[in-house]
């Protein structure tokens, strides 16, 4: 069962709900598909770490053989390559890799080759296996990482995946191949604006899903009122609490310390699993 | 020789549009025949390198200056290969650029900026 963990604005707790959730279920496995900034490894701190690096597809022209014929330019639907005085130029941060101006070239000038991006990083914490992807700095998208972590995920356990913020192309690699989608919401106006911009995606994707509303305050709970409003289900509730934060800015994964986090964790990985039942 | 300016509007009263790529219309002016047209931006909307294709499009007009407020890396490098020289736009109307254009008072743009902007969507 694969549990994607999204959220829309980044803050939202996403990694702390991701990382305790994976700590309750005990035999999982945690998948950090926030590439630019993965922290997750931060709490479950796992050992016995290999590291893969993962390479892209990017052309390289041969100037002798280019005719500056312009196919593989007008055929560019990602502007990542011009034609200046007859001679192609190729951009990397705009190309998306399909391959298309190797594979329309006519005088054979184009030809694969590769570009690194990142790694995959894999290691144990107790019972959790934790897949992390890291992009590296400068790099357009991380994309390609999550869709390499994606095919390493184990089919049969429990597998939290979470989710970069926002609710663009990084996003939807990293919930593709979930079974649920777990929403965490802050009680904020900008929290409920991407939260409903997140859910869209969601619902978009067909994806069975529910809210787990994070940071909760007395009085009026707007991101409870888009919950309501757009007939999603919550799930659990955790108040905003100073020690939880202290926990989190403590690097600890909060179920190992809290009981009533713990509890409110196995409640919640119970629900998503009746839910999945359904 | 071809100049292009990027536009907010495609009217000798538009005002010279801040970015190169996303602009939504060009001037084309030819210091010969001391001609303006305006042409629509093609690459304004699109979701990624916006300026590589606008750079590309001015290099099929066959632009040898751009006069422009400031431009990305992408966009410099396509018109740098082509030997295009880029000028400082006046912040104003495409008169007024083109007035300081023709008697020599536009420095050469030396700020460029780095690369895709990042739309996130990629």
């Amino acid at each position: 069962m694969k549990i994607a963990v999204l959220s829309g604005k980044g803050g939202a707790g996403k990694t702390f709900a991701a990382v305790n959730l994976a700590c309750v279920a005990l035999e999982a496995c945690y998948v950090d598909c926030d590439v630019e900034e993965p922290n997750g490894h931060l709490f479950l701190k796992p050992l016995n770490v290999w590291t893969q690096r993962v390479s892209v597809m990017v052309p390289v022209f041969d100037v002798e053989k280019c005719t500056g014929c312009r196919v593989c330019v007008d055929f560019c639907r990602y502007n990542a390559l011009a034609l200046a005085r007859g001679k192609v130029l190729h951009f990397k941060e705009a190309c998306h890799s399909c391959g298309g101006c190797v594979l329309l070239c006519p005088a054979a000038a184009a030809d694969y080759s590769t570009h690194e991006i990142g790694m995959i990083r894999e290691g144990k914490s107790g019972g959790v296996r934790v897949l992390t992807g890291v992009l590296d700095a400068g790099e357009a998208t991380g994309v390609p990482i999550i869709r390499e972590l994606a095919g390493r995920m184990p089919k049969e356990e429990i597998c939290v995946i979470d989710c970069p913020p926002g609710s663009a192309c990084p996003v939807m690699e990293s919930i593709k191949e979930a079974d649920y989608c777990l929403l965490v919401a802050e009680p904020t106006a900008f929290g409920v604006h991407d939260l409903a911009m997140a859910l869209e995606l969601v619902r978009l994707f067909e994806k069975p899903a529910g809210a787990l509303l994070n940071k909760c305050l007395p009085g009026e709970n707007p991101a409870r009122k888009l919950c309501m409003n757009t007939g999603l289900d919550i799930l659990a509730e955790i108040p905003f609490d100073l020690e939880t934060g202290r926990m989190i800015s403590g690097g600890e994964a909060a179920v190992l310390k809290s009981p009533f986090l713990k509890a409110v964790f196995l409640g919640l990985l119970a629900k998503i699993k009746e839910e999945m039942q359904k | 020789m071809m100049v292009i300016i990027p536009l907010d509007a495609g009217r000798l009263d538009a005002h010279v549009f801040i970015s190169f790529g996303r602009a939504p219309w060009f001037a084309l002016f030819d210091t010969a025949r001391n001609t303006l047209k305006f042409i629509e931006n093609s690459a304004a909307q699109n979701q990624g390198g916006a300026g590589i294709k606008a750079a590309q499009a001015a290099l099929d007009l066959g632009a040898q200056a751009v006069i422009a407020p400031r431009l990305g890396q992408n966009a410099a490098d396509v018109l740098l290969a082509a030997d295009v020289k880029v000028y400082e736009a006046w912040d104003g109307s495409v008169e007024e650029n083109i007035a300081l254009f023709t008697a020599g008072k536009l420095k050469t743009l030396t700020q460029v900026n780095p690369g895709i902007h990042g739309d996130g969507a990629s």
